[in-house]
C-alpha cells in the first residue's frame, strides 16, 4: 500500500517536507551540534592541553579529561550534553512544531484536507521522531570523529567502547531527546502557539526543575517531587549510565538521583504521557 | 429528486452563555451554488468550521456528502477555504501547496494543477510571506481545489482581491458551476451571489431566518412610475393595473406590481389622459435589498439610522460590500 493511501504515512511524509524546508530547524540543529562540540570537546581539548583543566572545572585530572575525549569516552561525554543543553533546543524543536501551526494557521488548512486529526498529528510526530533519531545519530558520528581527531592528535591507540555501551547511550539518548521534543509538543499544545510555549518551557527545564531540586536539598518534603521531574530522570538516565555529574564537577544537568532502569522507565512515561496529553488536547479542541 | 450534499439539522454552538449559532438547518444539493449570506458575527464561519469538523457542534447534526461532518472521508473530499488562508510563510506557494498535497494523499503535481488553475504558477516559487492578501487568497483557493474535491466550501474567496481578481474568481465560480461542482459559497459580495449562485440561505444572529432561490426571494419585476399630476397617474394605473397593485412612492412616483409586460399599454393610458409622464422603468429588488429586508426584520440591519439601500451605509453598516 503506497504512503499515499496510508493517511498516517501521507501525513509524516508532508510533515517532513515542510520541516526539513524549515530554516529554523536547520539553525536549531546546528546550534545543538555546535554546543556539542564546543562544550564535549573544543574546550576541554583546549583546557587539556593548557594544562588548565576542563570547561567547568579546573580540578579535573588531565587523565580524566583525555578519556573523555578520545573515541573510548564518546557513549559518556555525549550523554553528558544532553539532558540540559540538548534537551532546551529538543524542547524548542517540539514548541516550535506544533505551536507554529497555531501562529501560521496551518492547522486549520491542514485539517481541510482530510487526513484526520490523529493522523495529522501522528504524523507530525512521526516526523519529529524522525528528526530525533536523524540527530542522535549525527551527534554520535560527529563525536567519534571528533574523538578520532584527538587521538591522532595526541598519537593515542583509538580504543573503541563496547558496541554495548554506544547501544545504550544511543538508546538513552533517543530517550531523553524523544521526552523533551515531547514536552515541547505539550507545550506548544496547550499554548496554541509558538512564543508562550517556549517561553514557558525553557524556564521550567532550564530554572524552575534546578530551583526544585535546590529547594529539595534544604526541605525534604519536595525531595519525592524534585526526584521524578523529567529533567531529574534525564539527568540520572546520562549520569546512571557514566556521564560525570555535575555534583562530582561534571556537566551541568547531569545527576545521580535515579539509577539508570528507573530513570529510563520514567522517561518513558512521561514521553508517552506527553504526546498522549498533546494528542488528546489536538482531538477535542476546536481549531 | 436532487441528492443533498450538506444537511445541517438544529445545528448549535454555544460558547459559554453566547450563542454563535442557533438551530439552523440548511439544505445544499449536489451541483448548485450555494450563497451563504449574513452580516459579519452572524454565525457563517462558525457553520462552516462545523461542517468541516474543525469546531464541535454542541447541538444538532450536520451531514456532509453523506457522512457525518467532520468524517475525514468526507472531508477528504471536500476543497475549504475557511478564513484567512493559513500557510508556512517561509515556504514557497508551490511547496505548500506540495505539503497540502500530501496531507491530501496526492502526488506533488496535483499542486502544479491547481496553482495553474488559479493562475498563480508564475508566482509559485516566492516565499508565502512575500504574498500581498489577494496572492494569498489566490493560493488559499489553489489549496481548496486540490484532488477534485466533489464540495467546495469558501469563505469569503474575495476578501483582499483587487477588482482583477475579484473578476477571475467570478470566472472561476462561473466555471466550477458550469461543470457542475457543488459550491457553499459564503461572500459579503451580494453582486456577486446574485450572479453566481442558485440558491441562498441568510443567517442573522446565528439563526437561519430564510433559505431560498434566489428568484424566489428577490419576487416578481415591478414597474416604477413618476408622472404629474400625481393623483391622475395614480387613478390612471389603478384602473389598468388594478387599484390594488398601485403604491405611491415617498418620493411622488409610484410602484405597481405588475407584470413589465404591462408597460406600454400603462404608458399610452397616462399620455391619453394628459398626464405627463416622466419616468417608467421595470424594476426588479436586488439580493442586497432583499438581504437588508431578512435581516432588520430578524433586528439586525446595521446601525440605527442606517439607510440599507444605500451601499456606502450597507459597507459601514453590516460589513456588506455591494457591486
Amino acid at each position: 500500500m503506497s504512503a499515499a493511501r496510508v493517511p498516517l504515512l501521507a501525513s509524516a511524509r508532508a510533515e517532513l517536507l515542510r520541516l526539513r524546508r524549515w530554516p529554523a530547524l536547520w539553525v536549531m540543529l546546528g546550534v545543538g551540534m555546535l554546543l556539542d562540540l564546543l562544550f564535549g570537546y573544543v574546550f576541554n581539548y583546549l583546557g587539556y592541553r593548557s594544562g588548565s583543566g576542563s570547561e567547568v572545572n579546573e580540578r579535573t585530572p588531565p587523565d580524566q579529561i583525555l578519556h573523555g575525549l578520545l573515541p573510548g569516552g564518546v557513549p559518556e561525554t555525549t550523554l553528558a550534553g544532553m539532558p540540559l543543553f540538548g534537551g532546551a533546543i529538543l524542547l524548542l524543536l517540539g514548541a516550535l512544531t506544533i505551536g507554529g501551526g497555531y501562529g501560521w494557521g496551518t492547522w486549520k488548512t491542514v485539517l481541510t484536507q482530510g487526513p484526520g486529526r490523529a493522523s495529522a498529528y501522528g504524523g507530525t510526530l512521526a516526523a519529529l521522531a524522525t528528526v530525533v533519531v536523524t540527530l542522535v545519530t549525527a551527534v554520535f558520528l560527529v563525536n567519534f570523529g571528533a574523538a578520532l581527531l584527538v587521538s591522532v592528535l595526541e598519537s593515542q591507540a583509538p580504543h573503541w567502547p563496547p558496541a554495548a555501551d554506544v547501544a545504550r547511550a544511543y538508546g538513552a539518548a533517543l530517550l531523553i531527546y524523544a521526552m523533551w521534543t515531547a514536552a515541547g509538543v505539550l507545550a506548544g499544545t496547550l499554548a496554541r502557539g509558538p512564543a508562550l510555549a517556549v517561553g514557558l518551557g525553557l524556564v521550567w527545564a532550564l530554572a524552575v526543575e534546578n530551583l526544585l531540586r535546590g529547594v529539595a536539598n534544604v526541605l525534604g518534603a519536595v525531595a519525592p517531587v524534585a526526584d521524578v521531574l523529567p529533567g531529574t530522570a534525564a539527568g540520572s538516565l546520562a549520569g546512571g549510565l557514566g556521564a560525570t555529574a555535575f555534583a562530582d564537577d561534571g556537566t551541568p544537568g547531569v545527576l545521580t538521583t535515579l539509577d539508570a532502569g528507573p530513570a529510563a522507565l520514567l522517561l518513558a512515561v512521561y514521553t508517552a504521557v506527553f504526546a498522549l496529553a498533546a494528542g488528546a488536547l489536538i482531538l477535542r479542541r476546536d481549531v | 429528486m436532487t441528492e443533498t450534499v450538506v444537511s445541517t439539522t438544529g445545528l448549535t454552538k454555544r460558547y459559554g452563555p453566547r450563542v454563535a449559532v442557533d438551530d439552523v438547518s440548511l439544505a445544499v444539493r449536489r451541483g448548485e451554488v450555494y450563497g451563504f449570506l449574513g452580516p459579519n458575527g452572524a454565525g457563517k464561519t462558525t457553520t462552516l468550521r462545523m461542517l468541516l469538523g474543525l469546531v464541535r457542534p454542541t447541538g444538532g447534526s450536520a451531514r456532509v456528502l453523506g457522512r457525518r461532518a467532520g468524517d475525514p472521508a468526507a472531508v477528504a473530499r471536500t476543497g475549504a477555504l475557511i478564513e484567512n488562508p493559513g500557510f508556512y510563510p517561509y515556504l514557497s506557494g508551490r511547496d505548500n501547496l506540495r505539503v497540502m498535497a500530501r496531507y491530501h494523499g496526492l502526488a506533488d503535481d496535483a499542486a502544479e494543477r491547481a496553482l495553474d488553475r488559479v493562475g498563480l504558477t508564475a508566482r509559485a516559487g516566492n516565499a508565502f510571506r512575500s504574498y500581498s492578501l489577494g496572492t494569498k487568497q489566490r493560493l488559499g483557493v489553489a489549496a481548496a481545489l486540490l484532488g477534485d474535491p466533489e464540495l467546495l466550501v469558501l469563505d469569503e474567496p474575495t476578501n483582499g482581491l483587487d477588482p482583477g481578481g475579484v473578476a477571475d474568481m467570478r470566472r472561476l465560480l462561473a466555471d466550477l458551476a458550469a461543470d457542475g461542482q457543488t459550491v457553499l459559497l459564503s461572500s459579503h459580495l451580494l453582486g456577486e451571489v446574485q450572479e453566481t449562485c442558485d440558491r441562498v440561505g441568510v443567517i442573522s444572529q446565528g439563526r437561519l431566518i430564510a433559505e431560498s432561490r434566489i428568484a424566489d426571494l428577490r419576487g416578481a419585476a415591478s414597474l416604477h412610475v413618476r408622472a404629474t399630476p400625481v393623483d391622475a397617474a395614480l387613478a390612471v394605473a389603478g384602473r389598468v393595473a388594478g387599484e390594488s397593485a398601485v403604491t405611491p412612492d415617498a418620493d411622488g412616483g409610484m410602484r405597481i406590481d405588475a407584470d413589465p409586460g404591462l408597460a406600454p399599454e400603462l404608458a399610452r393610458a397616462l399620455v391619453e389622459a394628459g398626464v405627463r409622464l416622466h419616468e417608467l422603468r421595470a424594476r426588479e429588488r436586488t439580493l442586497e435589498e432583499v438581504f437588508f429586508e431578512l435581516t432588520r426584520a430578524a433586528g439586525r440591519a446595521g446601525p440605527p439610522g442606517a439607510d440599507p439601500a444605500s451601499p456606502r451605509s450597507a459597507r459601514d453598516g453590516a460589513g456588506l460590500v455591494t457591486r
